[in-house]
């Protein structure tokens, strides 16, 4: 299984205290954000403390990514020499609108590989679509490089510049979402889904993540720690999700010794994708940790 | 580096540290006010020295009012603040590749 996202902390980079407590919680992934959470006034300021905070801290087993500002504005360009150097975290991207934005920072950040004596490539890129042009060219976007792990939505610009609002039941994000998870999946990355603001609406909050969930997305960022909890709890599989899933791989391997072509389970043929979902959901329950000792 | 201003970076937040930098003459100046300082006043002190020479800063004037900062955070708001102070921009990031910045 490759490296959990079900859940990306964001953290804003001139907050000290939430940089220095970040690592007690069990999200997958930290997000040191340089960019809307921190004032212009302030943009050095927070440069120096996420790259201190790279450089010195440890955050066992998560991943690390670093929201940077745009390469044209004049905070972009500093915050990637910055960043890039540390070798500890994955660019992500601000406002995507197109395959060429994650191509010029990729060429920065091959040159900063290079100066900075660190292996060609080591660098990871997420993208972050918020635009009506950057979710139209979501496909492009998500294959523009093998340094993306994953593409993200980010709803709030997004809806503004769709002239709408957001509603409980997201039906303005039907599409972006849909395509950011289909330009994800063909381009084999992850699909990372938007914030939910209010912070005290569990109940919205475990609504929204169960229905990206059935959406396909591999996760949601989030911005405070009382979100991570749910998110994980309807991420992880079912212990009847994992039981069914045992009993078709356990089909499928019975039938192969007995050399039959075609398994079936309670009646029903077992074809391909049948078993490609249940070795997922076994996977996936082993990373998090669901499996019974006899896995 | 030369502090030709006083500026300011960090904030008075927990696990925060406010340093002041104005111009000195006679070396490095620290006026430290700290929740710790009883137990870490000494490391403190030591910390923003440190981070001081390091970028080449002999004289200045330091206000330093601590919450409890990690270390790391101490840097982080030492290099702010007399970058500020100096009117330059280009820190030499170290990073991975290479041995610290200097």
């Amino acid at each position: 299984m490759s490296q959990l996202r079900r859940t990306m902390l964001y953290v804003p980079g001139n907050n000290a205290g939430m940089i220095r407590d970040a690592g007690i919680y069990s999200a997958d992934c930290i997000m040191f954000d340089l960019e809307d959470s921190v004032a212009p006034s302030e943009k050095d300021g927070a440069r120096f403390l996420v790259y201190e905070a790279l450089t010195c801290l440890e955050y066992p087993g998560k991943e690390l990514l670093v929201r940077v500002n745009a390469l044209e504005s004049e905070y972009g360009p500093e915050d990637l020499e910055a960043i890039v150097r540390t070798g500890k975290a994955v660019i992500r991207l601000p406002k995507t609108e197109s395959a060429q934005d994650v191509l010029d920072c990729e060429r920065e950040i091959a040159r900063i590989e290079k100066s900075a004596g660190l292996a060609p490539g080591s660098t990871k890129m997420m993208a972050a679509v918020e635009t009506a042009a950057g979710v139209l060219s979501a496909r492009e976007i998500a294959a523009a490089s093998k340094r993306l792990v994953g593409i993200a939505i980010g709803a709030e610009d997004y809806v503004t510049d769709l002239k709408t609002s957001r509603s409980p039941e997201g039906i303005e994000l039907y599409f972006g979402r849909s395509m950011v998870l289909l330009a994800a999946r063909a381009a084999g990355i992850d699909a990372l889904d938007t914030v939910f603001s209010d912070i005290n609406d569990e109940e919205g909050f475990r609504r929204e993540v169960a229905y990206i969930k059935q959406l396909g997305f591999d996760g949601k960022s989030v911005i405070n720690p009382r979100q991570i909890q749910p998110v994980h709890d309807i991420f992880t599989p079912t212990q009847e999700e994992i039981q069914r899933s045992i009993a078709v791989i356990e089909a499928l391997e019975d039938a192969k010794s007995k050399g039959m072509g075609v398994a079936s389970l309670n009646g029903k043929m077992v074809d391909k994708p049948i078993e490609d979902r249940a070795r997922r959901v076994l996977s996936f329950a082993r990373a998090v940790g669901a499996l019974g000792r006899e896995e | 580096m030369v502090i030709e201003k006083t500026s300011i970076a960090g904030t008075l937040e927990s696990s925060d540290i406010m340093i002041t930098i104005a111009p000195g003459e006679d070396g490095i100046s620290i006026d430290l006010t700290s929740t710790v300082e009883k137990q870490f006043g000494r490391q403190i002190r030591s910390e923003i020295e440190g981070a001081l020479r390091e970028i080449g800063v002999t004289g200045a004037k330091v206000t330093a009012v601590d919450k409890g900062a990690l270390d790391c955070a101490i840097r982080a708001r030492v290099r702010a603040a007399a970058y500020r102070a100096a009117g330059e921009k280009n820190f030499p990031w170290g990073g991975a590749g290479h041995e610290s910045a200097s």
